[in-house]
């Protein structure tokens, strides 16, 4: 009998991942396995984690990997990538980090062209402290510093990264995806294998946005949170590609 | 070997060249935006990479990154400055990433005044972030200094795998001085000093978990963390044990030594020939590393002899006073001369200082 | 016939291969895994058409496929 699906080398083989029941961080950094073992990159290839629950996978990923402090994921994929041009470099970085403390980074890199490959996962909301109110949070969702939920006259509204990212000149491929479904598992590897692709080819800056959700901080069981990240995530970050140049 | 005439921030840059620094990263901040402009113009005549970063924080975070790959890297900035770098410098000396910066310092604190200070002190021998950690911290006092420190400094950063600090006050940055440069390295030697930290660097290898590239500035285990904490600490007490550098100046008589660093030792070094060629028994005693401090200098004075100590730094209220303080542990009364603001000391205030004392 | 194989320490009972598997093979089985997760199993194998759904929705990267 021949094996038609394995467990990516990308992960340890006797290692349970340390995220919560359900967690799409699991599912993506097992597509970043897949993409980067199908590419023959492992061995070549620098992760870039953010802080907070992008950082559990370090001992459960197998590959070269450097911790960035909150937000300075995309500087320091700058420095890496500048300084040793042959590495495949990307960034792993949550809404917290990417959008909000880390914003100045993220869109300065962008607006370089920098030669790497950005992988934002956007759930809504901060997890690993605990369920916080994010720039990605919906109208209306509760966190645990808006008791209340998120308030468009105080709290602002939703950023949307792709589309500001889209706004500047230099980002060569910009697509949201989704976990959501088997299909939408299928098409974000697909576009992290061609955000990846693009670096190798010298285009500039990819970025693949994974709107995913947090059954653990939702406040909701893993089916549940399948249906509100249907229903309501998706419909405030629609899935598409924003920008391709290819 | 040819003198040049050259400012400080230009000097320090070119010496950083020299020793095979490849990578810089800055932001503009007076008054050391004389080291980014030059890296501008010098790193890809070698092959380098020169970012203007969009914040200092942003500048920091890319050495960060460019030195986890091995390469011999650097930033810069000034006083403010060093102040937002300070995460991406501790997250240097938890990862161990060899890396040198210089503070061009001016004076404080808050956005303080664009002319030169020592009001850093502190901060760079005890604090320059979270968590404990300690640097080697070299304060030249003269150009020729800072070109020599920077020089050397990468290969104190490489040895130790933790960041080396140039702290440079903004007189030596931005006078102009004849110096001599050292001889540039080669190529293969950049290229053999970045193959020897292939085992550690975020460069790629080989699927082998126990041999990846893993750049860590923590770890969930607290087994893990303390263990690096104890080898960190180790490596600071060895260094005051070997490294320390030090300029004892006229002190086997001296009734009055004064204690001064960087600019302040220089003009503090006129006032004790002035004094001496009046057949007064005046000395100096001039850290050149201020991290490690030379502890072992003051408290070995000879305190049947000396009578007053005279700490001269250009810092109000007086910082090194407390390293000072230990080292004398209470045998002779310890009197100031400060300057600060951005107020470079005189040699007039100096002398005065003394003359009280004497 | 192609079959599934679940890694039942891996697993942590989200649920995502038994909602999206086509043909009902999966269910969350009634035994324990030692992190206290009840793992999923297959209930049905012989229906399994190897189509890796199972595989490619799994978070846990707990399932893999033969055929």
């Amino acid at each position: 009998m021949e094996k038609i699906y394995a467990r990516t080398k990308g992960l340890r083989p006797d290692v349970v991942s340390g995220f919560c029941p359900g967690c799409m961080h699991s599912t993506v950094i097992k597509l970043i396995g897949e993409v980067l073992e199908e590419m023959n990159q492992m061995d070549n290839a620098v992760a870039v984690l953010g802080i907070g629950c992008c950082g559990l996978h370090m001992e459960y990923m197998s590959y070269d990997n450097v911790t960035a402090p909150h937000g300075r994921a995309c500087a320091v994929a700058t420095g890496i990538k500048r300084a040793n041009s042959k590495s495949l470099v990307y960034t792993y970085q949550g809404d917290g980090d990417f959008a909000s403390i880390g914003l100045g980074e993220s869109v300065s890199a962008a607006n370089r062209g920098e030669n790497i490959t950005v992988i934002f996962i956007n759930n809504g909301i901060y997890g690993m402290t605990g369920g916080q109110m994010a720039p990605t949070t919906l109208l209306g969702m509760k966190a645990s510093t808006a008791p209340k939920g998120r308030i468009a006259e105080e709290h602002g509204y939703p950023m949307h990264m792709c589309e500001i990212l889209n706004q500047l000149t230099a980002p060569y491929y910009l697509e949201r995806t989704s976990c959501n479904t088997p299909q939408n598992v299928l098409k974000t590897r697909k576009a992290i294998k061609k955000a990846f692709q693009n670096q190798l080819d010298g285009k500039g800056f990819s970025m693949v946005e994974i709107v995913t959700s947090c059954p653990t901080n939702w406040g909701l069981d893993t089916m549940k949170s399948l249906d509100y990240l249907n229903e309501k995530m998706l419909t405030e970050y629609p899935l598409g590609v924003i920008r391709d140049n290819g | 070997m040819e003198r040049v005439f050259m400012k400080g921030c230009e000097a320090i840059a070119e010496a950083a060249v020299r020793a095979g620094c490849r990578f810089f990263a800055g932001y503009p901040i007076t008054p050391q935006n004389e080291i980014p402009e030059y890296f501008s113009r010098r790193l890809p005549e070698v092959g380098g990479v020169f970012i203007q970063g969009e914040s200092e924080v942003a500048s920091i975070n890319m050495v960060y990154g460019a030195a986890s790959t091995g390469t011999r890297s650097m930033t810069s900035s000034s006083s403010p400055g060093i102040s937002l770098k300070s995460e991406g410098i501790s997250y240097c000396a938890a990862a161990r990433i060899p890396m040198v910066y210089a503070n061009v310092s001016r004076g404080g604190p808050g956005v303080g005044s664009i002319q030169p200070a020592q009001m850093d002190y502190l901060q760079a021998t005890k604090a320059s972030g979270n968590g404990g950690f300690k640097m080697m911290v070299f304060a030249p006092a003269t150009v020729q200094e800072a070109v020599d420190m920077t020089f050397a400094a990468f290969d104190y950063a490489d040895r130790d795998r933790n960041p080396v600090l140039i702290l440079c006050d903004g007189v030596i940055g931005t006078m102009m001085e004849p110096v001599v440069m050292p001889e540039m390295k080669g190529d293969a030697e950049i290229a053999a000093i970045k193959d020897g930290k292939k085992s550690w660097a975020a460069i790629g290898h080989e699927l082998d978990y126990a041999k990846r590239g893993w750049i860590q500035p923590g770890n969930w285990s607290t087994a893990v963390m303390q263990q690096g904490n104890e080898e960190a600490a180790a490596m600071y007490d060895n260094w005051q044990k070997n490294d320390v550098q030090v300029e004892q100046y006229k002190v086997e008589d001296a009734e009055l030594v004064m204690v001064a660093y960087g600019i302040s030792a220089r003009i503090a070094k006129t006032v004790v020939d002035k004094y001496r060629a009046d057949g007064k028994k005046v000395g100096l005693i001039r850290p050149i590393t201020v991290n490690p401090f030379p502890y072992e200098a003051i408290e070995n004075l000879n305190y049947g002899q000396v009578k007053t100590i005279l700490d001269v730094e250009m810092s109000i209220p007086a910082q090194m006073l407390q390293d000072v303080s230990l080292a004398v542990k209470g045998r002779c009364p310890i009197e100031t001369c400060l300057c600060s603001g951005g107020n470079i000391m005189k040699k007039e205030q100096v002398m005065d200082a003394v003359a009280k004392l004497i | 016939m192609p079959k599934v194989e679940i890694r039942s320490e891996s697993c942590k009972s989200c649920g995502y291969c038994v909602k999206f598997c086509p043909k009902q093979v999966l269910a969350i089985g009634d035994k324990v895994n030692s992190k206290g997760y009840e793992y999923a199993a297959a209930v049905k194998p012989e229906a399994c058409i190897g189509c890796k759904m199972c595989g490619v929705v799994c978070p846990d990267a707990a399932i893999e496929v033969y055929k």
